[in-house]
């Protein structure tokens, strides 16, 4: 199945602001991370500081996802 | 329900604070966040705001809901995009009947927006060069 996956901040830089990431069914939201790790081991940091949003709600890791999910990245905010 | 937005505009601070004035309510504070020229003893020569809009508004439209369902009226606007220091990229606007409610919670909607509000700054120096500023973790709103 595929996800949407939205990067902001210095993960939009780092990975693209939007990007469509193939999972296998049942895939939980520890499962989409651990892909993007596996593809740029060097984002493992960045990634691992995100809160992650699923349907503009932020989630567990142990989320599971669903076909055409919109999972957000949202690294540390700095909003006001 | 109290008005709140995400805007690309300049944000008028009494016209965000008309939409919160109510003859009930003898107080109304009117908080304005503005950008700073210098951060971590760096000159700014600028902030772009982004965000994750669709959330962002639906977490600015859930801060106002709480502080009506405590009694106290607000408003809150976010600017984003490229501000130059001394402008505006937040405006709160509370009221209620006595002062007290009015100060503390614009206080609370503003610490609250920092952390639960999906919006970053891009800080760009004076000397052009481009940084994120990434300070809180990002919390959902039912988090204490």
């Amino acid at each position: 199945m595929r996800v949407t996956v939205l990067a902001f901040a210095s993960l939009g830089d780092a990975l693209g602001q939007q990007l469509e990431v193939e999972l296998e069914a049942g895939a939980t939201v520890a499962d989409l991370l651990a892909v993007l790790v596996a593809r740029r081991p060097e984002l493992g940091a960045l990634i691992g500081r995100a809160a992650v949003a699923l349907n503009r709600a932020i989630v567990p890791a142990h989320t599971t996802l669903e076909a055409g999910a919109e999972v957000a990245l949202l690294p540390p905010v700095s909003g006001g | 329900m109290g008005f709140s937005a995400v805007v690309e505009t300049p944000i008028e601070g009494a016209a965000v604070l008309a939409t919160v004035a109510d003859p009930t309510c003898g107080a109304q504070v009117l908080f304005l966040g503005a950008v700073r020229n210098h951060h971590g003893g760096r000159e700014i020569a600028a902030i772009d705001y982004r965000a994750y809009r669709p959330m962002a508004e639906q977490v600015l439209a859930t801060l106002v809901a709480a502080a009506q369902e405590q009694g106290v009226r607000a408003a809150i606007v976010h600017r984003i995009g490229r501000l130059v220091p001394g402008e505006v990229s937040v405006a709160i606007a509370t009221a209620s009947a006595h002062r007290d409610a009015a100060y503390e919670m614009s206080r609370i909607l503003l610490e609250r927006l920092k952390r639960e509000a999906p919006i970053w700054k891009l800080e760009v120096g004076v000397d052009g060069a481009a940084a994120w500023r990434e300070d809180e973790p990002l919390v959902a709103g039912s988090s204490p």
